[in-house]
């Protein structure tokens, strides 16, 4: 029921809110701004960068001598193929636990789970060292496979609890209905298991996005994801801050565009249901 | 067609036997309802009988072919759930036609059956719509039209009106009874309300954990009960049970007497008591009467003028009277 | 409540998850207990070999550890502070009627999806640096001395950057929590004469209280391995003043080639780590049941 609320109460409340808003954002709209200006704008006083001019030039500059372009495909590659060879790996297993749950299924789930618990730090080495066995350094494969296993818990999860709420009774009236487990799957299943599974896909997207241990340790330069060329920017160059700014506003833009769409699954993904 | 035979049917999950072995013979054409308080089993042996459950033991026969080990699918069977669990992204069209789909029926006599059944059920105008936009009873209606474009064998019934308002469970229950008149198919009905029971049923079989307690037309399990719980459980409101002394005088432990068959009057009469509640809804009056062999309900015809705090004289029906003995069995 | 057949193609679906996440998990962490036992440099390829418990003692021994256990529960303390407060604050804000309430979110909620390196820059450059940076051109127009935080207060500094991040996460789940309130259950406690602060004490905060240990337990979890925002900012310095077990780790392992001290130190980390998610596991599995 809505209650009635004084219109002056609302205006203030209003205010506030605003101001909050504002403050938490300002670091993303500040590097958004001097991402428009020259590097002899952008580092001088706040007032008077406001009130310079605009520029597109640091931009040209990232796209001509950063090869920026590679990073944000190894970006893409990456964080899209590990997140679908994840789901691939964990559509059927979230499926069996969520309609066919056995004795045991509540530990294997929370024992996947207990794995997303290791640090990273507890397998750095082995893990380091494998790679340049293998010759997985710095390869697009190499930090799919590892991201891939590092999201493999939560992908389960959170297709888990999407389908867990997909009502039992549906899936029976199909068999009743003569479907056979294929096109139980194909007509039934899949039609209302596609919103979880598009949720999942989002959320993982964005984590494997902006991951920055192993795509920090396990790459150099040919499979460096967006993570590790910004960290490049941390030497010397950090003091060109317009050239900063154009290039951290790139490695965010998208990711951010995906996450405002994404913060209701957010909430259910990242707390594993606990919290809706 | 639609013969189906429970032969030593037993049902455990782990440990827990849910339905001990189990017989039961359901006729061609029958109506039947499995009825008892929640918890007694009667969704579990339905969903036995569907394939939705493997049995721990025994066998089920579907018109004389043993039916144990196939799948739901194949038992011809079809199942209106408490849920209705019509698929959401598909229209009402699409729903009732999706069983036709499954079995690789022609598109165009599935299209004929679809309309057939949306017009018996009065869906003709939201063939078009998600199950979403129905309402309730809609939705109720259109699982019962995807179960009746099957032609199954029998149809299954689980709870399929508790999700409804009162005034509407009255019509469906009314629609549910002439689509048996009409199609004549075996159905099974599971329900706890035992005036839905009474009501369409041509059998009644009253399960209490897993047992069957009675079977029996409902006139038979009203007039004679078998035991205490199937007297108390058919009728409504409950019988009332006297124990003690004036259970003795009739040669029983407990003797029972419906609240219908017992006389009230404001001046004499064999037990004397005070009026705690009195209901009057003009058709009927119902008062609940605190005498010495503790609280009895009572109902009568039309108006009777007793109200709280009143004294009120009750007579049993000496014919109408239940007795039965110290294990609750009718003598 | 099934049938044999879908119970055992159920079998068959699960396993390959199974069998993944136990190779994934059994055999590096397998090798890094190996390791920590043995003497196992990089840079001196001949010397290998069984060392018993010396890689643990010379790691537990470090006065280096020592401030990097420090480093690490003052970072995550400090930012499990400050984003619990700050974001129960901010989900009450969020929660009551406010124009625009769509993009207040938005805009609230938009630093949990910068990437670690990219906030650890910004901040580093455009807030901390005391000569361009934001903060620096405050103190100067309030006539102070400009301040080096990275250099004289790095630990908070990065505290500060991480709170940032998280506070997102914090209010978003928060507010969800608040939100799924029975607004009856308020009107209730209202007609039952309760004024605002005991509806909060006694209605909101218990049923926030939930919501408020995953927010704690999660990011315990995810806080235990902040790296990059080190990595850009100080890079551990200056000294060991910002060192945190995983950093210290990865500086053992990957900048000193000492494998066989850093996998000791990964061991320590991972026990320290299970601890809490004990505590977690518990939480969630019993939400499970419910």
């Amino acid at each position: 029921m809505a209650r009635k609320v004084s219109n002056r109460r609302r205006v203030i409340m209003s205010i506030i809110a605003w101001v909050m808003a504002f403050l938490i954002f300002f670091p993303i709209l500040w590097t958004i701004i001097l991402s428009f200006k020259t590097e002899g704008d952008a580092i001088r006083a706040p007032l008077q960068v406001l009130t310079s001019g605009w520029t597109l030039e640091s931009y040209h500059t990232v796209f001509e001598r950063s090869n920026y372009f590679r990073h944000f495909m190894n970006s893409v590659v990456i964080s899209f193929g590990s997140v679908f060879l994840a789901l691939v790996i964990a559509i059927p297993a979230a499926w069996a636990m969520a309609f066919v749950p056995g004795k045991r299924t509540k530990d294997v789930l929370m024992w996947m789970l207990s794995t997303k618990m290791m640090p990273a730090v507890g397998v750095l080495v082995p893990i380091y060292l494998m790679f340049r066995d293998w010759g997985l350094l710095d390869t697009r494969i190499g930090l799919i496979i590892v991201l891939c296993l590092m999201n493999l818990p939560i992908v389960i999860w959170m297709l888990f609890t999407y389908f867990k709420e997909i009502p039992n009774d549906i899936l029976e009236a199909a068999r009743m209905d003569g479907a056979t487990l294929g096109s139980e799957i194909i007509y039934v299943l899949t039609p209302m298991a596609i919103p979880g599974i598009a949720s999942t896909l989002l959320l993982n997207v964005i984590l494997a996005w902006n991951e920055a241990f192993w795509t920090l340790n396990l790459t150099a330069a040919k499979a460096a994801p967006l993570t590790a060329f910004i960290a490049a920017y941390s030497s010397p160059e950090g003091l060109f801050y317009a050239k900063l700014s154009a290039a951290s506003t790139l490695a965010i833009a998208p990711i951010l565009i995906l996450g405002w769409f994404s913060q209701k699954q957010l909430v259910r993904g990242l707390t594993f249901g606990a919290v809706k | 067609m639609g013969q189906i035979e429970l032969k030593g049917v037993t049902k455990r999950f782990g440990d827990v036997e849910v339905i001990p072995p189990l017989d039961l013979m359901i006729d061609e054409g029958e109506f039947v309802v499995f009825v008892g308080p929640s918890g007694c089993g009667k969704s579990t042996l339905l969903r036995l009988i569907a394939g939705l459950e493997d049995v721990s033991g025994g066998h089920i026969e579907i018109d004389g072919a043993d039916a144990t080990d196939l799948p739901p699918a194949k038992r011809s069977l079809a199942m209106v759930f408490q849920s209705y669990a019509l698929y959401p992204h598909m229209s009402v069209r699409k729903n009732i036609a999706f069983p036709l789909k499954m079995a690789k029926i022609d598109p165009a006599v599935a299209k004929e059956k679809v309309e057939n059944a949306a017009r018996v059920l009065n869906l003709g105008d939201y063939l078009e719509r998600r199950p979403g936009q129905l309402s309730g009873g809609q939705r109720q209606r259109v699982a019962i039209g995807r179960a009746i474009v099957r032609e199954p064998a029998a149809f299954l019934f689980d709870e399929p009106l508790s999700n409804l308002d009162a005034a509407l469970r009255v019509n469906m229950r009314l629609e549910i009874s002439e689509l048996h008149q009409k199609l004549k198919t075996t159905m099974v009905y599971v329900t706890h309300d035992q005036v839905e029971a009474m009501t369409m049923a041509d059998k009644i079989v009253v399960l209490r954990a897993g047992h069957i307690e009675q079977v029996g037309s409902p006139l038979e399990l009203y007039r004679s009960p078998r035991n205490l719980f199937v007297a108390g459980f058919i009728g409504s409101p409950k019988m009332n049970f006297i124990e003690g002394a004036e259970a003795a005088k009739h040669d029983a432990h407990t003797i029972g007497i419906r609240p219908e068959h017992t006389l009230v009057s404001a001046t004499e009469g064999r037990w004397k008591g005070k009026v705690t509640v009195s209901e009057h809804l003009g058709s009927d009056t119902f008062l609940h009467v605190e005498t010495e062999h503790g609280l009895i309900n009572v109902r009568g015809d039309g108006e009777v003028s007793l109200h709280a705090g009143d004294t009120a004289y009750l007579s049993p029906d000496e014919s109408q009277l239940h007795r039965f003995d110290a294990q609750g069995m009718a003598i | 409540m099934s049938t044999q057949a879908s119970r055992s193609a159920a079998r068959l679906m699960i396993s390959p998850s199974v069998i993944l996440l136990f190779l994934w998990m059994a055999v590096p962490l397998g090798m890094t207990i190996w390791f920590s036992f043995q003497r196992y440099n990089l840079l001196m390829p001949g010397q290998t070999g069984f060392v018993g418990f010396q890689n643990y003692e010379y790691f537990l021994t470090d006065p280096a550890f020592f401030t990097a256990l420090w480093n690490t529960l003052a970072l995550v303390g400090g930012v499990l502070l400050i984003t619990v407060i700050g974001g129960m604050l901010l989900a009450l804000l969020l929660d009551q009627p406010v124009f625009g309430q769509g993009i207040v979110r938005i805009l609230v909620i938009a630093p949990f999806f910068v990437m670690p390196t990219v906030s650890a820059l910004v901040w580093k450059n455009m807030f901390y640096n005391p000569v361009n940076g934001i903060f620096g051109y405050i103190s100067e127009f309030f006539g102070f001395q400009p301040y080096d935080y990275l250099a004289h207060a790095p630990l908070l500094s990065i505290t500060i950057i991480v709170a940032w991040q998280w506070l997102p996460f914090a209010t978003l789940i928060l507010l969800t929590a608040l939100q799924s309130l029975d607004s009856e259950q308020l009107e209730a406690a209202e007609m039952d004469g309760a004024s605002i602060w005991s509806r909060f004490i006694y209605i909101m905060v218990p049923h926030l209280s939930r919501a408020a240990t995953v927010v704690i337990l999660i990011q315990t979890i995810f806080l235990l391995s902040t790296f990059a925002e080190i990595l850009v900012t100080t890079n551990g310095g200056p000294g060991n003043a910002s060192t945190t077990l995983t950093y210290l780790v990865y500086v053992q392992s990957l900048l000193q080639f000492d494998v066989g001290g850093g996998a000791a130190g990964g061991v320590v980390a991972v026990i320290l780590a299970n601890i809490v998610a004990i505590f977690l596991m518990r939480m969630i599995g019993k939400n499970l049941e419910a």
